[in-house]
């Protein structure tokens, strides 16, 4: 049993909760308030993982969301999940985790051989190599791909819930540390609606760990406190924890992830309550207080387990109640971490300062002195024994210039790090608005400077590092951003904070070691997760990789799950001395969203599964669900495709179905046609623009069939038009291009024409449609609608006329798309069911079938009627369609006419419609196929048009085809050959287009 | 996410709007008047400028009505929008726009 | 200095300190018989293949930015040639077959890695697309294969086949693939180097010099350069560049998103692309899954895009491979692409002679980037355009000739 490190008293945890968990399989005990980092480091457990590169052992560096080591698979089953950041996990009873990217175990991994090999594998060194030979790359990039990667991914399906969530507020606060809070109750107390969203589980921030802060001489706890109890009992406040703001996107609109119940055993986790919740933001005003986070010095063998940043060192103790080591070196450059040292000391370690600086304050030296701390000035860590734990540290005098050592090193020993290289303000949300970045020379780092959203920063994220000058910037960002957002409030007086002490740093970017930086063994990491050291930079630099962009991407600095948040800084600094040039001028890479990385299923939402795209289905869809009706999705809709019987497959079923339209009857659901209702005094005028023939000749009663087409000439949709009565129309159109349709007819009107009167209403969802077709389509009619004349003088075909059908008002519309007599009985759609029951009574007697969309373009194909996008392709004229007959020649203009004229879109020989025969007749053609000029034994071949609908047509007694064929209208009766991928050269016959009653005297009949 | 200023509805998440490029391309008259290049710098050929862009929106799962905006293709700024009848409005020469 | 395992092994040890430059950072010349305007992937190639085939040494690169800093690094990588349009599967083919040894030809690993490429079908309609591009790219001599269901999920077998839009079969291109992007423009820039190109960053072109209806050189930020030939490749931004040398293009730029997940360990082999549910994805050697988003519709320079077109792949993302739910995006960036009316490039003379564009690539344009490169560069050191590249010239916007990959097969790219 390993020893704990857990503190006898202190921190936020509940002692009286004990939680147990798993870790590489061994059981552990925490408590509730723990993070699994904390627990492990309880137990004493440092070692964590393996470096995405090296596979080096590495530990637990910081105490939050920045962690780029401690990331463990999280877990397990289809609730498995990679990456999972130690430091950011609230530990639960039953949680189990496991270490990652490393086999058989954390503790001995194959894949740390890449460690010993690290010489052979410097920064880029795969573009270098693996070229030879070209044929096993795919070999090589296979154990290239086993070894990244990290974790795993699941395989089974998310079995939780997420929700989304819509925002409006005056004020968005992004953080809940001290200027957070403060901001929020500057704004707050304006009555502006509010949202105050952090990270952590707790709000305080920083103060959550320290010791020591005080506001107005209380423990600043209790100021934090105070502010959320107010805050609470503000009705306009929302306050989210557990919360990241992951996204700043333009006009002000942001996105959080909200974990709801990631903290609680999810078999324990309350009923309908979604997993995470992604909230979308649209706010009048932020304000930024993210925070700052401490900057890791960049020292030999700085990434061995035990290496902490030193604020991380101090969480666990003050905020945990864990003392992380026994033995701990203090590292620092500033003096931030004088207070880590205090608590250490204070908690029962042994502790060595060592710091950069040759004169750090004289009060901070006493201290150390009273608390027994061991000072190490003008000096640096230089070295650290022991791979999988720390067993020693080696501390030496650094030269003037900070390039080399002034005096052999002094091991010590010690089992713990605490490293502090200075802070970096957290600039991503603002940099992701669009801001700009501004250099600060005395914290070494980029701060906010302009944006041009309506965006504040306040507190450390803004550069302020005292506690004082956060509560006065966060009162005054929450009492402005309220004003800007409308309300009125005086900006609150801050309270008065003691400030620490606050010495100028040394910055030294690269600790020197005892060889020259990358000519040894001691490695100086920048990127741990990414195994990036400076002496990868100073590769990349002598390459010419220069521009910071280029550093990245070559070295992968900055590319890991924590994007560079404690690397970027240190990376950019060595880049720049390598240039001479100093850091603003080198600029940073782009900060993009998210913040910390975001779950897919959070973003998706509850648009998955059967939420994810709503399906559409007509009046009539429960009875073609009843009888069986298989469906094919056309848009949105649900289409029945056939209706098969005792076992049928589709070509049987559509072989029968074809039969009885022609033999007897059939019967279809049209419904989902697109419908669009046109009135106004100018609705014939529109008809005349958008289509090719004349449509304000058309007297009420009479139907015409139109071509729609772009500017370019090309048809895009089709349909059949009615005249209701003057000024009055129902366009139909397909039902793919029913929105499509609705969109263009306003385009015109509303942007070329707004002069012209015409109101176009989308009614597709009004009327059910059932169509009647057949030779006994009329007698099926009659049954149901005595009183309409049906016969041929008195509602002939190209008509529509209004009656009751079923006793429901109806409007008939004889038109056909199968050649055969039919009738289109649209009904109100509460009655489609109804009239579709009642029309298949009336037709039981003579063998009614209902139809689906294949038998239907099975039909038409009989009759060579085109289907727009499949005997289409958005390059065809109606000239290349053989429908020269539907371009009115009277009418001077109308949409796309004017291309006609063009070169190309005139020339002879273009692709144009011709039916196919093929000489075996039992054979049908696969759609796609197409006839080449030559077969070769091989391709390429070349071909000179292809099949667009291929069926076996019943009624035709053979296979039958239409394409589009090189000059086919010129080719009738020539053979050509269709050679297809089985091998298979079949031969074909082009002929007109029309197979089945080239008359048409069924339709008409 | 944009938000956009319906002239009608006020301002809504773009979500609920299309954009359908340049604006202010009226139709030729007598299409077949004018040769094979005119033709073709009408239906294909546009500013794309870098800078302020005159543009055409509809506000689809709103009014579903179409109208122009001004709006800066650098800082996606919107300066002005306006029904397609409305005259051009006078850009001040330092209005970039809300971002 | 070559690379190879044994120039590596030599410099380990010496500690990696005896490599040299990949690419000189010149000062321009005053005179170049051809200026590259535009330091991203095609216009390296262009350069390269400028200097390498056709004898055109005295080649200058001009990159506003830094090297292969726009849509060259910001793509999804994918390289494919499986175009329906017979003068588009020639180029995308030209393409890809350079694509097959350019780690060697360049010396330089692009990890071109052909893992294959599935284009689903999802529904009657889109099994009817893929049966007519799929036949084809066949008979143009390119493979091409169509698998049905149980095919597609022996291969993905994370794919969700059976959700809202089941999956009915798919059209596979086994040449087709990935590669590492920013290798791409560094190869390239590095060999160019070699062959005595200037690569000069930080010089962007303010104007062009031209006399006579010809063009004599640039003014750029750094001075003014004198070419015989200047060619223009320059993505996004080409209409700007259009518009200072006195003329339009057919083009709208749009921002276009992408993101990826964190990484993790090998779960998708392979490309696959699905026009109905709007979702294309592959996974890199790092292990990220790199998913493409849709583009805005609207003109920006930004690059960035809206996150309602990012929010709008999320639902499909996790129905068509529903173990993403509970991965992460790590981050997600935008690009600025230029696009045409028919979705195929310009490569083309232009009113002003001796200055050539070669732009509209839109979406899709990192997969010809070797093609486009070699045709570009012959065309402009022959004056007159290759025969590959002939098909793409402007004038088709005003004959009426087309090549409309979008309207034919609505793909995404």
């Amino acid at each position: 049993m390993a020893r704990s490190a857990r503190l006898a008293e202190g921190g936020r945890i509940d002692r009286s909760k004990s939680v147990r968990f798993k870790f590489n399989g061994e059981s552990y005990q925490g408590f509730k308030g723990d993070t699994l980092a904390s627990a492990l480091l309880a137990n004493d457990v440092h070692l964590i993982g393996r470096s995405f590169k090296y596979h080096r052992p590495r530990g637990i560096m910081t105490a939050g969301s920045e962690e780029p080591n401690a990331l463990v698979q999280l877990g397990e089953g289809a609730r498995t999940e990679p990456n999972i950041r130690a430091t950011q996990i609230e530990i639960f009873e039953g949680l189990t985790a496991r270490s990652q990217n490393c086999w058989p175990s954390v503790g001995f991994d194959i894949g740390a051989v890449n460690s010993v090999l690290s010489r052979y594998l410097p920064a880029g060194f795969y573009y270098k190599t693996f070229m030879w030979p070209a044929s096993l790359w795919l070999t090589y990039e296979r154990f290239i791909r086993k070894a990244a990667g990290l974790g795993q991914a699941p395989t089974e399906p998310d079995p939780d819930r997420y929700a989304q969530h819509h925002a409006h507020c005056d004020v968005l606060i992004a953080g809940g540390g001290p200027a957070g809070l403060a901001a929020a109750l500057a704004a707050g107390r304006s009555g502006a609606r509010v949202i105050l969203a952090d990270e952590q589980n707790e709000f305080g921030g920083s103060l959550l760990s320290d010791a020591e802060a005080e506001i107005d001489g209380a423990p600043a706890l209790a100021w934090v406190g105070a502010a959320l109890e107010e805050l609470r009992a503000l009705p306009e406040v929302t306050i989210l924890s557990r919360t990241t703001v992951t996204g700043y996107y333009d006009h002000n609109f942001l996105t959080a992830v909200e974990r709801v119940t990631d903290h609680l055993d999810p078999d324990a986790a309350p009923p309908n309550t979604p997993r995470q919740r992604f909230w979308k933001i649209r706010a009048k005003q932020t304000v930024l207080a993210q925070g700052a986070i401490e900057r890791p010095l960049v020292f030999a063998e700085n990434d061995r387990p035990g290496v902490m940043l030193a604020s991380a060192v101090a969480a666990y103790i003050q905020r945990y109640g864990v003392l992380p080591g026994r033995e701990i070196v203090v590292f620092t450059n500033n003096d931030s971490a004088y207070a880590t040292a205090r608590l250490a000391a204070r908690a029962g370690a042994r502790v060595h300062l060592v710091d950069a600086r040759e004169q750090p304050p004289g009060p901070l030296l006493a201290e150390m002195a009273a608390l027994g701390v061991e000072t190490h000035l003008g000096c640096g860590v230089v070295g650290v024994s022991g791979t999988k734990a720390i067993h020693g540290v080696d501390i030496a005098k650094l030269t003037e210039d900070e390039k080399g050592l002034a005096g052999p090193p002094l091991q010590v020993s010690a089992d713990l790090i605490a490293m502090s290289g200075g802070w970096n303000p957290t600039v991503h949300l603002f940099s992701q608005s669009r801001g700009t970045l501004r250099y600060d020379e005395t914290l070494a780092s980029f701060v906010p400077d302009k944006t041009p959203q309506k965006a504040r920063c306040a507190g450390s994220g803004n550069g302020a590092m005292m506690l004082a000058e956060c509560l006065r910037e966060g009162f005054e960002a929450g009492a402005a951003a309220a004003r800007d957002a409308g309300f009125t409030v005086e900006t609150p007086e801050s309270p008065d904070a003691p400030a620490l002490l606050d010495s100028p740093p040394r910055q030294i970017w690269t600790v020197p070691t005892v060889h020259p930086l990358g000519q040894g063994k001691r490695k100086h990491f920048l990127d741990h997760q990414n195994d990036v050291t400076a002496a990868d930079v100073h590769l990349a630099a002598r390459e010419g990789y220069l521009s910071v962009e280029h550093l990245k991407r070559y070295t992968t600095t900055g590319m890991g799950t924590d994007q560079g948040k404690t690397s970027n800084i240190n990376a950019l600094a060595i880049l720049s001395e390598i240039r001479a040039a100093d850091i603003p001028s080198v600029g940073t890479t782009t900060f993009r969203p998210p913040y910390t990385p975001a779950g897919f299923g959070a973003m998706s939402g509850q648009a998955v599964k059967d939420l994810f795209e709503p399906e559409r289905g007509t009046p009539m869809h429960p009875w073609h669900l009843a009888n069986g009706a298989v469906f094919e999705d056309v848009g949105d809709w649900k289409r029945p495709r056939y209706f098969p019987r005792d076992g049928e497959d589709m070509h049987a079923a559509v072989q029968r179905e074809c039969r009885q339209v022609r033999e007897t009857v059939g019967i279809m659901d049209a419904s989902t046609l697109g419908k669009i209702d046109i009135q106004g005094k100018d609705s014939g005028r529109l008809l005349d623009l958008v289509y090719t023939n004349l449509f304000s000749s058309l007297k009420p009663g009479r139907i015409r069939y139109g071509l729609m087409l772009n500017e370019h000439g090309m048809i895009f949709d089709d349909g059949v038009t009615t005249c209701l009565g003057v000024n009055h129309y129902h366009m139909n159109t397909t039902t793919g291009g029913a929105a499509r349709v609705l969109n263009w007819l306003e385009e015109w009107l509303q942007t070329e024409y707004p002069d012209w009167e015409v109101y176009c209403t989308s009614v597709t969802e009004q009327w059910a449609v059932a169509t009647l077709s057949g030779p006994k389509a009329r007698d099926v009619l009659l049954a149901v609608a005595p009183e309409m004349a049906l016969d041929s003088d008195s509602f002939s075909f190209m008509t529509m006329r209004e009656g009751v059908v079923a006793g429901i008002p109806a409007r008939v519309f004889r038109v056909s798309f199968t050649g055969d007599l039919s009738y289109e009985i649209n009904v109100p759609a509460r009655y489609g069911r109804a009239l579709w029951e009642a029309l298949m009574a009336a037709g039981a007697p003579y063998a009614i079938t209902p139809y689906g969309t294949e038998s239907m373009h099975v039909l038409r194909a009989e009759k060579g009627f085109i289907i727009v996008g499949q005997d289409t392709d958005g390059s065809v004229t109606p000239r290349d369609m053989g429908m020269d007959w539907i371009v009115s020649k009277k009418k001077e203009d109308f949409i796309g006419k004017r291309s006609f004229a063009r070169p190309d879109t005139a020339r002879e020989g273009r692709k144009q419609l011709v039916g196919l025969l093929t000489e075996d007749p039992t054979f049908v053609l696969p759609e796609g196929a197409h006839l080449v000029s030559a077969v070769n034994p091989a391709p390429p071949m070349p071909m000179i048009g292809h099949v667009s609908s291929s069926y076996m047509s019943p009624n035709v007694g053979r296979s039958i085809a239409l394409g589009l064929v090189k000059d086919g209208r010129n080719l009738m009766g020539r053979q050509f050959q269709v050679p297809l991928m089985s091998g298979r050269v079949e031969t074909v016959t082009i002929t007109e287009p029309v197979f089945f009653d080239k008359d048409g005297e069924r339709s008409r009949g | 996410m944009l938000q956009i200023t319906c002239p009608w509805c006020g301002p809504r998440d773009a979500v609920e709007f299309h954009c359908h490029g340049e604006a202010h391309i009226a139709r030729p008259e007598k299409p077949h008047e004018i040769s094979d290049a005119e033709w073709g710098d009408y239906i294909f050929f546009r500013k794309n400028p870098k800078g302020v862009h005159f543009e055409r929106w509809t506000h689809d799962a709103g009014c579903r009505r179409w109208f122009n905006a001004i709006r800066n293709t650098v800082t996606d700024a919107f300066i002005a929008t306006y029904a397609p009848t409305d005259p051009i409005p006078e850009i001040p020469t330092d209005d970039q726009g809300d971002a | 200095m070559k690379y190879n395992i044994f120039s590596l092994a030599r410099n380990a040890r010496t500690y990696h300190q005896d490599w040299t430059r990949a690419w000189r950072s010149p000062e321009p010349k005053p005179e170049y018989e051809a200026i590259i305007v535009g330091g991203g992937g095609h216009g390296l190639a262009t350069a390269y293949y400028l200097a390498k085939e056709c004898g055109v040494r005295s080649v200058a690169v001009l990159e506003k930015g830094w090297l292969g800093g726009g849509n060259t690094g910001r793509n999804t990588t994918i390289v494919r040639s499986n175009y329906l349009w017979d003068e588009s599967a020639a180029i995308y083919e030209h393409s890809v077959k350079l694509w097959e040894g350019l780690s060697q030809d360049l010396n330089f690993n692009v990890m071109f890695s052909q893992r294959g490429l599935l284009h689903l079908a999802h529904t009657v309609h889109d099994l009817q697309e893929i049966g007519r591009r799929g036949h084809a790219i066949w008979l143009n001599g390119i493979d091409s294969e169509f698998l049905d269901v149980d095919q597609v999920r022996e291969m993905v077998p994370l794919m969700n086949v059976n959700g809202r839009y089941p999956v009915l079969g798919a059209l596979l291109q086994r040449r087709g693939g990935t590669a590492r992007h920013d290798a791409v423009a560094w190869g390239y820039a590095r060999k160019a180097d070699e062959m005595g190109v200037d690569i000069i960053q930080n010089c962007a072109v303010t104007g062009f010099d031209i006399q006579n209806g010809v063009v004599k050189g640039v003014e750029t930020t750094r001075g003014r350069i004198a070419a015989k030939k200047v060619g223009v490749v320059a993505a996004g931004h080409s209409s700007v560049l259009a518009e200072i040398a006195g003329f339009r293009m057919p083009l709208e730029s749009v921002p276009l998103q992408a993101l990826v997940s964190e990484p993790v360990k090998p779960c998708i082999d392979t490309v696959i692309m699905s026009n109905a549910v709007h979702v294309y994805l592959s996974q890199s050697d790092k292990g990220e899954l790199v998913v493409g988003a849709g583009s805005d519709a609207y003109i920006s320079y930004a690059q960035r895009g809206g996150f309602d077109v990012l929010e709008h792949i999320m639902g499909p993302l996790v129905e068509l491979f529903p173990f993403v739910s509970r991965l992460r995006m790590l981050r997600q960036w935008g690009g600025i692409v230029d696009v045409t009316v028919d979705r195929s490039p310009i490569l083309s003379k232009t009113p002003v002679e001796n200055l050539f564009f070669n732009c509209g690539w839109g979406t899709g344009g990192f997969k010809c980037t070797p093609g486009s490169g070699h045709v570009f560069a012959h065309s402009i050191a022959n004056g007159e355009m290759h025969p590959i590249a002939a098909p793409f010239s402007i004038d088709r916007f005003h004959t009426g000739a087309l090549i409309d990959e979008g309207a034919a097969a609505a793909v995404a790219h």
